[in-house]
């Protein structure tokens, strides 16, 4: 289980262009193929990542490997997903820098992007739908959409800090519900 | 010889307490950390010279990972080598590791509370929220033509609609990168990669968050 998890998230971790969020559609797939956690569970996990600092990414797979096997599993998750970023940066600084400027790698990039952005749409309509286990229109999807709108708008139109805003949707969410 | 490894411990001491502080301090780090690693590494200590953050900041946008993890390694072992990336990535990490470690601790013995589980609602609306804008932004900055919109567009329906492993989209993207460049070179079209340098920096400024 331990080998399980650490290979799980070394390969997370190889293919986790673009950081946090694209990766949560990543991990996603890969938990539900294995049946480790429920969805439902799987969502209140990334909540909690979410709150914490340090890439979401990152967070999460700490989480599962906690919830799996304990401190262990948690430390034995977070160095598999770290440990690939590690060594490229290192190949890359010390070989790739100079390729920079290769049209190939440009070219690549130029088609890798549009997908990473593909990643993260998918990991908002998954993550915003998923968990509702009530119907649609219940006062608790109201809630999510009500907080969910308020949160779009105080990071983008006022530019309040995204922690903050998780901390004002938190006391939104004790009001609320 | 002695000296000189004393030295080299006393680098690896001083990597460990600045990415130890700038973890947790910078949340998430992300782009708004490489602010805060130009003023400590650049600005106090003079262990970088300007022109190299941009070096940073393109190896760590570009490596899979999250930008402060790599951002990370990469000063470290342009100081010290593989050792000194290892302890920057232990050390920025360490911080945020504990705070998890906690958070799911408190998580799980207030789990049955229902008022915890009501904050946890409205977090979750919340990242909901910074997921969209995480999409918003790197759509920004990616979507730039006909092609690249059909290749995101394309990858959201695929994900949707088949049990597709995102590992063959990670693949198929710089395939169609190259294929579609070549193409548009043939026909003589502009084949530009990137979008103006204007709006990266724009992109750039603006508060990015756990990516």
């Amino acid at each position: 289980m331990l080998w399980e998890l650490f290979i799980l998230f070394l390969k997370v971790g190889l293919i986790s262009f673009g950081g946090g969020y694209a990766v949560i559609t990543l991990i996603q797939r890969d938990i539900a193929d294995k049946g480790w956690i429920t969805a439902g569970h799987f969502q209140e996990l990334v909540a909690l990542a979410g709150m914490a600092p340090g890439s979401i990414a990152t967070n999460t797979a700490t989480l599962i490997g906690y919830s799996q096997m304990g401190i262990i599993g948690g430390i034995v998750s977070t160095i598999g997903i770290i440990l690939p970023s590690l060594l490229i940066v290192i190949l890359f600084t010390a070989f790739f820098l100079r390729m920079q400027s290769n049209n190939w790698v440009r070219s690549s990039f130029y088609g890798l992007r549009p997908i990473i952005t593909g990643l993260i749409v998918y990991a908002a309509i998954h993550f915003g739908l998923g968990s509702t286990e009530a119907s649609w229109l219940s006062w608790q999807s109201f809630g999510m959409l009500l907080i969910c709108a308020a949160s779009l708008i105080a990071v983008i139109r006022y530019k309040i800090h995204p922690f903050a805003v998780i901390l004002l949707s938190a006391v939104g969410g004790i009001v609320l519900f | 010889m002695k000296a000189w490894k004393k030295e080299d411990i006393k680098v690896l001491l001083q990597l460990f307490t600045l990415f130890f502080k700038l973890g947790p301090s910078t949340f998430g780090g992300g782009y708004a950390m490489i602010a805060a690693i130009e003023r400590e590494i650049v600005n106090k200590k003079a262990w970088l010279k300007p022109g190299e953050i941009g070096d940073m900041v393109s190896v760590a946008g570009s490596a899979p990972g999250g930008v402060a993890v790599n951002s990370a390694a990469f000063v470290g072992y342009k100081l010290a080598g593989v050792l000194g990336a290892v302890v920057a990535v232990f050390a920025i990490t360490l911080p945020t590791f504990l705070i998890v470690l906690i958070l799911s601790i408190l998580g799980m013995l207030f789990q049955d509370v229902p008022k915890v589980q009501a904050a946890l609602k409205g977090v979750h609306a919340a990242v909901v929220a910074l997921i969209i804008v995480a999409a918003y932004k790197i759509g920004r900055a990616s979507i730039m033509d006909i092609p690249t919109l059909l290749i995101a567009c394309i990858s959201v329906l695929l994900l949707l609609f088949t049990p597709l492993h995102s590992i063959y989209l990670i693949l198929g993207g710089p395939v169609a990168g190259v294929a579609i460049i070549a193409v548009k070179k043939v026909l003589g079209l502009s084949a530009q990669t990137e979008k103006q340098v204007k709006d990266q920096q724009a992109d750039l400024n603006y508060l990015e968050y756990y990516i």
